[in-house]
């Protein structure tokens, strides 16, 4: 089977409406066990009580932040080395879902830090540093809508967002040095985890929810920028787009 | 192409662009006084104490280092973007990389050197005093050159784009992060008495990473502004 028809925006179109139920069926049943399992299945903290349950939405979130971030910035990289059209589109349509998630990370950190720290927000390294990866994704989005060509601003963005690849360990690091307070990660590769198999388990659960819900909006979202960039809606394997469209007319 | 010829073109560049300093010497003197009145600005907001004055003074030197060089960013590409300069430059045989480094060389010999040999007076304004005046001095001198050359990627973004002066800024202050932690650090470290060499070979470390990294990514940024 010949896969690269696909990175063809007009052959992707339809794989990706095919594909996006599936993606979004999975993730939102993933999502409801994950939840179950995390609010009353796994056992309550014995140091935190029951706020630490925020951890199975903020934690998950935080890793798909960065996940995110490195995947845009190799779809841009791709986009770069072959000049494809289809893989700035994935980048541009990757950069949303990434701020969403540092966003929420931030959010259920404040939220878990008030109960647990006593304060909203704290200078410490890891929210410092996901307080710079949004302003990074912030800067991705903002210099792409500044600029009206539209592969000057494919190409623009994709060096801003690799060199920003380049940056977040080093603004990682540097923020750690500078001052810690976060409690160290929970889940390691090199000690294995910490925490209750249970609440493990819910919080792989929600990963991998999140990540299937975004290749789902990120899909949806690839599938609007192309009806928008080349502004005819006639790829659809099935009439409805057509159909809208006729209805529109 | 050999090197001699290349050592040329840079040489020429940057004497080029010192020259056209120099007959506009005002704006370059812009941004040192921009840095001297942002400084003096925070005694006045934040009062007269020298304790307090101490404490905040490094990272109040430094931020307002990073941003007299933000407002200096333009300069950089601006003017031969304007007048089709820059458009040469890209056609001559060197590698347009190592031209870049020039220009951004030249840049910071006009607006961050006078920083760094302007920086030990500011810090007398803030009450700091023997080894960390030094150390803030020499964290400038090797983190402003840092600053010139990843700030030349976000003006080389910008390049003709509309609203490119806010949209700069918002480009790269955030990735001159680790130069501000590493240099305020520096300084801070040296007046709690634990001296300042670890931040200090960190603000080497940067550099050396910018000088190596930042030009490419500043040339592939041309080349797109100009397609």
């Amino acid at each position: 089977m010949n896969w690269s028809k696909y990175s063809a925006p007009q052959a992707f179109y339809p794989l990706a409406g095919r594909l996006i139920p599936w993606f979004a069926v999975v993730a939102v049943a993933l999502m409801g066990v994950g939840l179950y399992m995390g609010f009353f299945v796994a056992p309550t903290d014995f140091q935190q009580g029951e706020s630490y349950r925020i951890i199975f939405v903020h934690v998950p979130a935080a890793w798909m932040s960065m996940f995110l971030y490195v995947v845009m910035a190799i779809w841009a990289g791709v986009g770069m080395g072959l000049n494809a059209r289809l893989s700035f589109m994935m980048a541009q349509a990757i950069a949303p879902t990434g701020a969403m998630f540092t966003f929420l990370a931030l959010l259920t950190g404040a939220m878990w830090g008030k109960p647990t720290w006593g304060a909203w927000w704290v200078w410490d390294a890891r929210l410092t540093s996901e307080l710079i990866l949004l302003f990074q994704y912030a800067g991705v989005m903002l210099l792409r809508t500044s600029i009206d060509d539209m592969r000057r601003a494919d190409r623009s963005s994709a060096v801003f967002s690799l060199v920003g690849v380049v940056n977040v360990p080093i603004i990682y690091f540097s923020v750690q040095w500078w001052n810690t307070l976060h409690q160290g990660a929970s889940v390691s590769m090199s000690t294995g985890s910490k925490m209750a198999a249970t609440m493990l388990m819910a919080m792989l659960i929600m990963t991998v929810a999140f990540w299937l819900y975004s290749i789902a909006v990120v899909l949806a979202r690839v599938r609007c920028i192309v009806v928008e960039r080349d502004s005819l809606p006639v790829w659809d394997e099935k009439p409805a787009v057509s159909q809208e469209v006729a209805e529109v007319r | 192409m050999n090197r001699s010829s290349m050592w040329e073109a840079v040489s020429g560049i940057i004497k080029r662009d010192l020259l056209l300093a120099m007959r506009r010497r005002s704006d370059a003197a812009m941004s040192v006084f921009f840095l001297v009145i942002v400084a003096s600005l925070f005694p006045l907001g934040v009062g007269p104490e020298p304790a307090v004055l101490r404490t905040i003074g490094p990272g109040v030197l430094w931020v307002a280092a990073l941003l007299a060089c933000l407002l200096s960013l333009s300069r950089v590409f601006t003017a031969d973007y304007v007048d089709g300069a820059l458009e040469q430059m890209v056609l001559v045989p060197q590698p347009l990389a190592v031209l870049v480094a020039g220009k951004v060389f030249a840049h910071w010999l006009i607006s961050g050197l006078p920083v760094v040999l302007l920086s030990p007076l500011l810090g007398l304004q803030f009450g700091l005093d023997g080894d960390p005046l030094g150390v803030l001095a020499l964290s400038l001198l090797l983190g402003t050159p840092t600053l010139s050359m990843i700030g030349a990627i976000g003006a080389a973004l910008v390049l003709g784009v509309r609203g490119s002066g806010l949209l700069v800024a918002l480009l790269v202050l955030p990735l001159y992060v680790p130069v501000l932690i590493f240099g305020a650090g520096a300084v801070t470290g040296s007046m709690a008495g634990v001296g300042g060499e670890a931040n200090l070979s960190l603000l080497g470390a940067s550099l050396v990473l910018s000088l190596f990294l930042a030009p490419w990514a500043t040339a592939a940024a041309i080349r797109i502004a100009l397609e």
